[in-house]
């Protein structure tokens, strides 16, 4: 179990946390989600010990751990570049925190061994990490945080140099291990997909604040503003209200509370079709229908629409709102 | 060959990341044992001659520094510096173009042999270009006791600053920008003139600024080959020599407060280059 | 890659090759050929002569003390400079390089006025028995003060580019800070420091201004090799000056060997 209390960190001027505090269960995987700059790898750092807050307390497992040593609080660190010894073996690397603590050589073996198998790397124990690629450099990366058994792990956008591809099957495979070791994780990750995907909570990290903490459903249905809302879906703005593109429906006939609009576009993608158009007012509107309403209402771009949302599921807008929030 | 200060820029613009936990990171005590040793060997003894240059008042001090034959030497030693450093800005960089565009047998022996220079000790280069172009050569040139002499040994002494300065630059060098230039036009020469040149010179003039340095207070290499002529082929350094042996010490170290200056407007401007080139 | 005419690329060659041959090959060439025109053995005759052999175990011992210190301090202040935080790093920086823009013979003369007989610790010096100008400690101080930036100059750039996340990655997985030192950062710089001490050592070999100054030339007691072949030139042993020159010669092309070698390796990336 992870807590921080009343976290804030400020670089110079710019103030990276205000205020933070966080719990995060036992033996789950959460993840840290946000743009650059939102103050989640600071967290994490500051969790790690390679930073020191200015303020606050960080307990993890019930122990106060604010003042002391990354050395001495037996946590497991994965970075973004993977931080891979380059002068040692894979075995080497992967033993490091044990040869450390001067365990038994025989022991060390048998450990990187079962981890090299756990993490698919078995047979690559006397390459060097040049030789590997950047999938295998963080599977390895990984092990060598786990060797040594942590209380936590945590991972800096572990996937974030990685190709798109590698990216998405490491992401499935950290799930798969971490129901298998149980280890509780704190993932930093600016991929909502990534989040929403595999993790068993999301807490939403803007401008150093943690803006909802949740399950990712929960988040995704419930959004608390609208910036957890655009960042963890596609949205779409209708008379005031935020909404999600596929809870809006278009259909040739008005009716009550539907606003007129004219098709610009009509794109397919695939098994989904999004229906671009313009309401009387000049702005833009998409909505996300299925191939088979698309077919059904034969939209052509010209063709004059109504378009509804059948949800009450939406987000007040105020004119003259905060900050604009990314689009997902 | 290292290049003072020119990286210096990039320990500038690190993003600043804290905390001492993290091993590797030196503490005080570190910083305390560097300062220290860098005072009682180089502080030190710099701010002695500093001092023993006013130990006579500031009278003597410009007394010995505007000795018609301190002036002689000194700007003997800066023109020849000079003109030096000019030379090796330009045949300094048409060399390191050769080693790095060009190909032919024995490229490599001869790119190991420019650091020939740094490796050697100045009293041998000195015997050597004398029994070269002195007294009975074996080309018959007999420079020997000139100041062309003089500028030769500073040439052989720093030939490899330029060079190596600019080969790592014009190796790293995008070639698409001159690729660019030729698909819209541009011949060799212009090329050359307004995309790589522009791009070389703040390595160029660093190793031009380190060339200089050297030259100025280049002793070893000229002291045989020069006859030491006062007024003639005398350099600074062979002066404040001189003065130090005939037992005026004040007046050796006001020519060296001189020279130290010197030393300290080349770095510092070295500095302001590295600055202003890494943006 | 731009094309060059022929007739530019071959014009470019044959001057950069000319320039060198002038400047470079031939003085030299040279230099070996006339050491070895009276053959071998007067050579080892002139290079055993119990001055010159003193000369060069003076020179080695000198050096051994010099580059040591100023590798070891050289690695720190690398650290110091790229990894730590402080006022005066600026400062810091710009002593370090003094010695490559200093005249030796100020070197010299700056080490006389702080520990010679009229200098600054002059009189407790004497005192106390001990003598550094004119004695070997003057030129092991001369020696360390003018080969003190090449280490730290060819640490700094490998710090920088190799960064710190490995060690920050050792800190996490429980190790100190010696023991990071010891197992990642030293591992990560060897070339490094290997292609620095090589230059140190050529320096510390080759030094002769600073030298000339401090160590009274004492044959037998303080003269070192290059004090040794000013001398025999001085006293027209030409040949004598040239096989010690040519002994000179040799070592520096080893060093050149050695500077080759490394490097590449040197480059982290």
């Amino acid at each position: 179990m992870i807590a921080v209390h009343g976290i804030s960190k400020r670089f110079g001027d710019f103030q990276a946390l205000n205020d933070v505090s966080l719990e995060i269960p036992e033996g789950s995987l959460t993840a840290l989600l946000g743009p650059s700059g939102s103050g989640k790898s600071t967290l994490l750092r500051i969790i790690a010990g390679l930073e020191t807050p200015d303020s606050g307390r960080v307990v993890i497992a019930g122990e106060d751990t604010t003042a002391i040593s990354p050395q001495e609080r037996n946590i497991g660190f994965v970075f973004q570049h993977y931080a891979a010894f380059k002068h040692m073996t894979v075995r080497d690397n992967v033993a490091f925190g044990m040869a450390i603590r001067k365990r038994p050589k025989a022991e060390i073996t048998s450990r990187v061994d079962e981890l090299l198998g756990i993490v698919g790397l078995s047979g690559y124990q006397d390459r060097y990490p040049a030789q590997l690629s950047g999938g295998q450099r963080q599977r390895m990366a990984l092990a060598r945080a786990l060797a040594v058994e942590p209380r936590v792990l945590l991972l800096d956008e572990p996937f974030g140099a990685l190709d798109a591809n590698v990216r998405a099957e490491l992401r499935a495979w950290l799930r798969r291990l971490h129901d298998e070791v149980h280890v509780t994780t704190l993932l930093v990750t600016h991929d909502q997909e990534e989040a929403m995907e595999i993790t068993d909570r999301i807490a939403v990290m803007n401008a150093g604040q943690i803006e909802q903490n949740g399950p990712p459903r929960e988040l995704y249905d419930k959004p608390a503003n609208r910036f957890v809302m655009s960042f963890l879906g596609p949205v779409a703005t209708l008379g005031g209200v935020m909404v999600r593109p596929h809870d809006l429906r278009i259909s040739s006939d008005p009716s009550d509370g539907a606003f007129e609009a004219q098709i610009t576009r009509v794109v397919h993608l695939g098994f989904e079709v999004r229906v671009e158009a313009e309401l009387a007012g000049g702005e833009s509107v998409w909505v996300q229908v299925t191939r088979a309403d698309a077919e059904m209402l034969e939209a052509e771009p010209g063709d004059i629409v109504w378009v509804s949302t059948h949800v009450d599921a939406g987000m007040m807008l105020d004119a003259g709102a905060e900050g604009d929030a990314p689009v997902a | 060959m290292s290049t003072p200060s020119i990286s210096f820029a990039r320990l500038g613009r690190r993003k600043p990341s804290t905390k001492a936990y993290v091993a590797g990171r030196p503490g005080p005590l570190a910083v305390g044992v560097v300062m220290l040793w860098l005072s009682v060997i180089v502080l030190l003894p710099l701010s002695a001659v500093v001092v023993k240059s006013l130990d006579g008042g500031v009278g003597e001090f410009w007394d010995a520094v505007s000795n018609p034959q301190a002036v002689a030497a000194l700007k003997f030693t800066l023109i020849v510096s000079l003109i030096v450093t000019a030379v090796n800005a330009v045949i300094g960089t048409l060399i390191a173009w050769v080693l790095v565009r060009d190909d032919f047998p024995g490229k490599r022996l001869v790119n190991a042999l420019i650091d020939l220079p740094f490796a050697l000790p100045t009293i041998v280069a000195g015997i050597t270009l004398l029994a070269l172009y002195g007294h009975g050569s074996p080309v018959g040139i007999d420079i020997a006791f000139t100041q062309a002499a003089v500028a030769f040994a500073l040439l052989f002494v720093t030939l490899p600053f330029v060079v190596r300065s600019v080969q790592p630059v014009l190796i790293e060098l995008d070639t698409d920008m001159e690729e660019a230039a030729a698909s819209l036009g541009a011949n060799g020469r212009t090329i050359f003139r307004r995309i790589v040149l522009p791009n070389l010179s703040p390595a160029i003039l660093g190793g031009c600024a380190l060339a200089f340095a050297r030259a100025v207070g280049e002793f070893g290499s000229i002291v045989l080959i020069s006859g030491n002529i006062p007024f003639h082929t005398q350099v600074a350094s062979v002066y404040v020599y001189k003065q130090l042996e005939s037992d005026s010490p004040i007046s050796a170290a006001a020519v060296s407060v001189v020279l130290l200056l010197l030393s300290l407007a080349v770095l510092l401007g070295i500095r302001l280059l590295g600055r202003f080139t890494s943006r | 890659m731009m094309t060059t005419r022929r007739s530019t690329k071959y014009g470019l060659r044959f001057i950069a090759l000319a320039y060198l041959a002038i400047l470079l090959f031939v003085p030299v060439g040279l230099i070996l050929y006339r050491t070895l025109e009276p053959g071998l053995n007067h050579v080892w005759q002139e290079i055993t002569t119990p001055a010159a052999v003193h000369a060069f175990w003076l020179t080695i011992e000198v050096t051994l003390i010099a580059v040591p210190l100023n590798t070891v301090l050289g690695i720190l202040a690398a650290l110091v400079l790229t990894r730590s935080n402080f006022r005066g790093k600026a400062l810091m920086d710009t002593v370090i390089d003094l010695p490559f823009a200093i005249s030796p013979i100020v070197v010299g003369l700056s080490l006389i006025f702080v520990y010679g007989q009229t200098g600054w610790f002059g009189s407790d010096l004497a005192d106390a028995g001990i003598q550094v100008i004119f004695s070997v400690p003057g030129i092991v101080l001369a020696t360390i003060f003018v080969t003190l930036p090449f280490v730290v100059r060819e640490v700094v750039p490998v710090l920088i580019e190799v960064g710190d996340e490995q060690e920050q990655a050792a800190a996490t997985l429980g190790a100190s800070r010696w023991q990071t030192f010891r197992r990642i950062t030293l591992p990560s710089i060897r070339w490094g420091v290997a292609y620095g001490v090589v230059l140190s050592t050529a320096r510390a070999i080759g030094e002769f201004g600073a030298v000339s100054v401090v160590s009274g030339k004492i044959s037998g007691q303080t003269e070192t090799m290059t004090l040794l072949v000013e001398k025999r030139y001085g006293n027209f042993n030409v040949s004598g000056a040239y096989a010690a020159s040519a002994l000179l010669a040799v070592i520096a092309l080893i060093t050149l060997l050695g500077m080759t070698v490394l490097n590449p390796r040197k480059d982290p990336s």
